[in-house]
């Protein structure tokens, strides 16, 4: 510890002049840092590209019987020949690949067999209804899961704390779509309160289904998600609130008096808060993870089920195109969790200015 | 008037042995200490001895699975957990010895200004801040910018904001330079001047003399001599209790003797006199009873071959 | 410093709650591994017949002779269950086998094998780490063509990094002991000091984290199977059966979905308590960490 002072003396001695310089300095920094990560990703994205391009290429799916369909035997050999010219599947596997980069350079994401529109229209499209309903169960999980571990750690060792622990570890254990399934059962057939299934009415058409439709449909999925994402938030936030409430400087604020909600206003919310956000957004891959199963399960039609769609029936231009979305939007949340750290958390915002 | 006086303090802890057994440890068995109004108390012992759970005891602020017996009380009233609450940071107030005490994420100053029980607290702040010389930036610095001598203002400061009348300084001043030292020592000379009580509790016995006007000699969990400051002197002739002796002579500007053996750890006290063991006058008296604390000479000790 | 009393209690507090806590673990443990032992065995035991096709008895809610009910071919749904649970542990084994040991070979190597492997076994984890797990086991699945030996591979590949990650770190700590460098300094070849020292240190964290892995591998292994691009539909696993139960929800057969469920939930439950007592058991200084 002595060590630990001496090298802090020598290496930062901020005076009020350091403050503000440490404040100019920052913008600086974080485009660094910016443009750092951006490196990175990129260069994580094109391994991604490569390796899903080779991996389905290498699949014993035949795209050619993947696009025609059941209408296969009617296909002669010369017009076979004419779809794989078509689509270019008669070049070497490498120049399909930039052939097909190139293309996704410039937006295009190709055409998806299945749907036989642009994927990144269906992208574009699926990805507002599963915003929607991720973003739902990302503040409601996080909310409450917050609440539960602050509540479990002031009460440590009590009732509440073991039966807000013992559900945690449950929740944790909990298949996605069989928590999908029992709110089928309970809500939709028993109660009767919403549809089994399918995101929008069936034979109504799209510019038709209404706000209240769409929410009735956005219920049960999201609550399954919600129930189920408090678990890592609760323990986690919990786990980290006892350390704060054991560590020294709580002591020290006890040691002047202060008490019960009142110091976890002021020394425990601070202290706890910031690794909770940072970690709800470092939680977007468990998030779209979730939500491919329960949109599976309430049939909603977002990118989930697209994924699942496109993997059973070969549909490789959108798998491609989804992979690489869903890589998109896990980096972000990652992306989000360091700037947090990095601009919030005085000790990485204000240190290493020298 | 004597303002805190604890009486046979002792604190234990319940832990569970390797045959998984409950024992009772004992950390701090049968203390007495008593402290005055603008006078300091210096309570020296070695490291692991049971003194930072000294003051936590008095501001009440143990662990849970503590147990706590004998009395402690302040201006003439036994403490109850109760009034301990409403003492804490009001009329006793505690200077923890590191800046780890202080909350990472919150601005220093924010810190300080908490502390203030009446008034402007911003306006306390400031003004302490100014009287200790800490410039106005460092109001919005965060912990880990202070340099330790910083740290040290900062946490006095929060001391002095509160008003309080009884003063604990838990080790105020390993890890710091003899200016910051000397700086550290001239404020709690200050307190008490003013009329508070200051409780120095620390192992740095050199220190302790240049300021203190009473030392409390702590072992292995208790107190085996109080004794006026002037009495540590020439080969400590004048001192009580053995251990009180050999430290005196340990210290290098004296003989430099260190004492043999080592002192006994908590869940393994002897059952008589904790010094015995390692006491050059020790006789088989000793190792019967634990003896009690008596007055000798305007200073009190716990040996019954004592002078 | 003062506190060498304080972080004493602290100590003595830990002590206290490991100790406490060692019988229960291993009864918990012994439990558990009875549990799950009991379906093991069970699933290899039961009689076929009884998820033979038998038209008399459609469609049945749960009785005494049929525990958990029968489906639309008659078939019983305990025997379906239970045999569904076996072959989901089975899976889960292999898959969880292979990702520590994926793990271990990269963790190690990223350690010891020099700054570029570093870097591009950090690299490799990020990149396994930045695209969705159930994304990663769909496109697996995919390119291979679904099946057994689409969703083990798939749920070797998906599994490694985080415990790789401690496995690298466990390593560095290791290597930069000073025992360590003195048998560097003494020329012992660095192949004979990780057989020597660092692997056995590593044993507990290898446990732990298989451990801590198999429900996770369990779990993905069944909702794989859920959306279709798993085990095929002629074996009795779990993800089937709740796939299929989905058909008949709307008539009002909650059993079919429930009870397999239910079943999984416990299986997982259960391997996760003896993983996280096995973890207090082996490493009780980190007992507190989530």
């Amino acid at each position: 510890m002595y060590m630990d002072m001496v090298g802090r003396q020598q290496t930062t001695l901020p005076t009020g002049n350091g403050v503000n310089n440490v404040r100019k300095n920052i913008g600086v920094k974080i485009s660094k840092f910016l443009l750092m990560k951006g490196l990175r990703m990129l260069t994580l994205l094109f391994a991604i590209c490569l390796i899903s391009f080779l991996l389905i290429k290498n699949s014993p799916i035949d795209p050619i019987q993947a696009y025609v369909g059941a209408d296969m035997i009617k296909v002669s050999p010369e017009q076979r020949e004419k779809i794989a010219e078509y689509w270019g599947l008669d070049q070497p596997v490498m120049v399909q690949f930039f052939s097909w980069l190139s293309a996704l350079l410039s937006g295009d994401l190709g055409t998806s067999m299945i749907f036989r529109r642009p994927v990144s229209e269906i992208i574009g499209e699926r990805f507002w209804n599963s915003l929607v309903l991720m973003l739902t169960a990302w503040i409601l999980s996080g909310v409450i899961g917050f609440v539960m571990g602050v509540v479990s750690a002031m009460k440590k060792d009590t009732w509440i704390d073991r039966i807000i622990k013992w559900y945690c570890y449950t929740l944790a254990s909990t298949p996605t779509f069989w928590m999908g399934l029992l709110m089928l059962i309970v809500f939709a057939v028993w109660l009767g309160w919403f549809p089994i299934g399918l995101g929008v009415p069936t034979g109504v058409l799209a510019e038709d289904v209404t706000l209240a439709d769409r929410l009735q449909h956005l219920i049960l999925p999201a609550m399954t998600l919600s129930i189920l994402g408090v678990a890592n938030v609760a323990l986690h936030t919990r786990q980290k609130l006892i350390d704060v409430l054991a560590s020294d400087y709580v002591l020290f604020a006890r040691a002047r008096g202060e008490r019960g909600f009142l110091l976890f206003w002021r020394h425990g919310l601070r202290n706890v808060a910031l690794p909770a956000i940072t970690l709800q957004f470092a939680a977007f891959s468990e998030l779209f993870g979730g939500a491919v199963l329960a949109e599976q399960v309430f049939s909603y039609p977002g990118l989930g089920q697209a994924t699942v769609e496109a993997g059973l029936r070969g549909d490789v231009p959108l798998l491609l195109g989804l992979v690489l979305f869903s890589t998109i939007f896990v980096f972000a949340g990652n992306l989000i969790a360091d700037m947090i750290y990095y601009v919030v958390d005085p000790r990485t915002r204000e240190s290493r200015t020298i | 008037m004597s303002i805190l006086v604890v009486e046979n303090l002792s604190i234990s802890f319940n832990q569970y042995t390797e045959s998984l057994k409950q024992k009772n440890v004992n950390v701090i068995s049968s203390l007495n200490v008593t402290l005055e109004e603008g006078e300091i108390l210096a309570v020296v012992g070695a490291s692991g001895s049971g003194k930072s759970l000294l003051a936590h005891a008095i501001l009440g602020i143990l662990p849970n699975n503590a147990n706590i017996s004998g009395t402690i009380s302040y201006d003439g009233e036994i403490l109850t957990a109760a009034r301990q609450a409403s003492l804490r940071g009001t009329e006793i107030a505690l200077i923890p010895q590191s800046v780890n005490y202080l909350d990472p994420l919150m601005r220093v100053g924010n810190q300080v200004r908490n502390s203030v029980k009446v008034g402007d607290a911003v306006a306390a702040q400031r003004k302490v801040f100014e009287r200790l010389r800490l410039k106005s930036g460092v109001e919005n610095m965060y912990p880990f910018q202070l340099s330790g001598g910083m740290a040290r203002r900062t946490l006095l400061s929060t001391a002095i904001v509160s008003g309080a009348k009884v003063i604990i300084a838990d080790e105020p001043t390993p890890g710091l330079d003899p200016v910051v030292i000397k700086e550290a020592l001239e404020n709690f000379r200050e307190f008490a001047d003013n009329g508070c009580a200051v409780m120095l509790i620390t192992h740095d016995i050199e220190s302790a003399l240049t300021i203190a006007d009473k030392i409390a000699v702590f072992y292995a969990g208790t107190t085996v001599e109080i004794a006026p400051v002037e009495n540590f002197n020439g080969d400590g002739e004048a001192l009580r209790h053995p251990y009180s002796k050999a430290l005196w002579r340990a210290l290098p500007q004296n003989e430099f003797i260190p004492i043999p053996g080592s002192q006994p750890r908590p869940n393994n006290l002897p059952s008589g006199c904790l010094f015995a063991p390692r006491c050059p006058i020790a006789t088989l008296e000793c190792e019967l009873a634990q003896p009690e604390m008596r007055e000798l000479r305007n200073g009190r000790v716990r040996c019954i071959h004592a002078t | 410093m003062i506190p060498g009393l304080k972080i004493g209690t602290k100590e003595e507090k830990v002590k206290r709650f490991y100790l406490n806590r060692r019988q229960k673990t291993l009864l918990t443990i012994v439990v558990a591994t009875i549990i799950l032992l009991s379906v093991v065995v069970g699933g290899a035991m039961l009689d076929q017949e009884r998820i033979a096709t038998n038209l008399n008895e459609r469609n049945l809610p749960p009785s005494l002779k049929h525990l958990f009910g029968t489906d639309w071919l008659g078939r019983d749904m305990f025997t379906r269950t239970i045999m569904g649970l076996s072959l989901s542990m089975g899976v889960g084994l292999i898959g969880a086998i292979g990702s520590t040991s994926i793990a271990l070979v990269l963790g190690m190597v990223s350690a010891t094998m020099g700054k570029m492997a570093d870097r591009l076994i950090t690299w490799l984890i990020d990149l396994f780490l930045s695209v969705p797990h159930l994304v990663t086991l769909i496109l697996i699945a995919f390119t291979l063509g679904g099946g057994f030996k689409g969703i083990v591979i798939g749920l070797m590949l998906t599994h490694w990094p985080s415990l790789a990650r401690v496995i690298r770190a466990e390593v560095m700590q290791i290597r930069s002991a000073e025992y360590v460098q003195i048998s560097q300094q003494m020329g012992k070849s660095s192949w004979w000091i990780a057989v020597h020292h660092i692997f056995p240190h590593l044993i507990p964290q290898l446990l732990i984290g298989f451990m801590l892995m198999f429900p996770h591998v369990i779990l993905h292994e069944a909702a794989v199977t859920f959306l279709g691009l798993g085990l095929s539909p002629h074996e009795p696993a779990i993800g089937i059966i709740l796939s299929e139960s989905m058909k008949y929800l709307s008539s009002g057969m909650w059993w079919l979905a429930f009870f397999p469920g239910l079943c999984l939930l416990i299986i997982v439950r259960t391997f996760e308590t003896i993983g996280e007592n096995f973890r207090m058991l082996i490493d009780p200084t980190r007992a507190n960490e989530k």
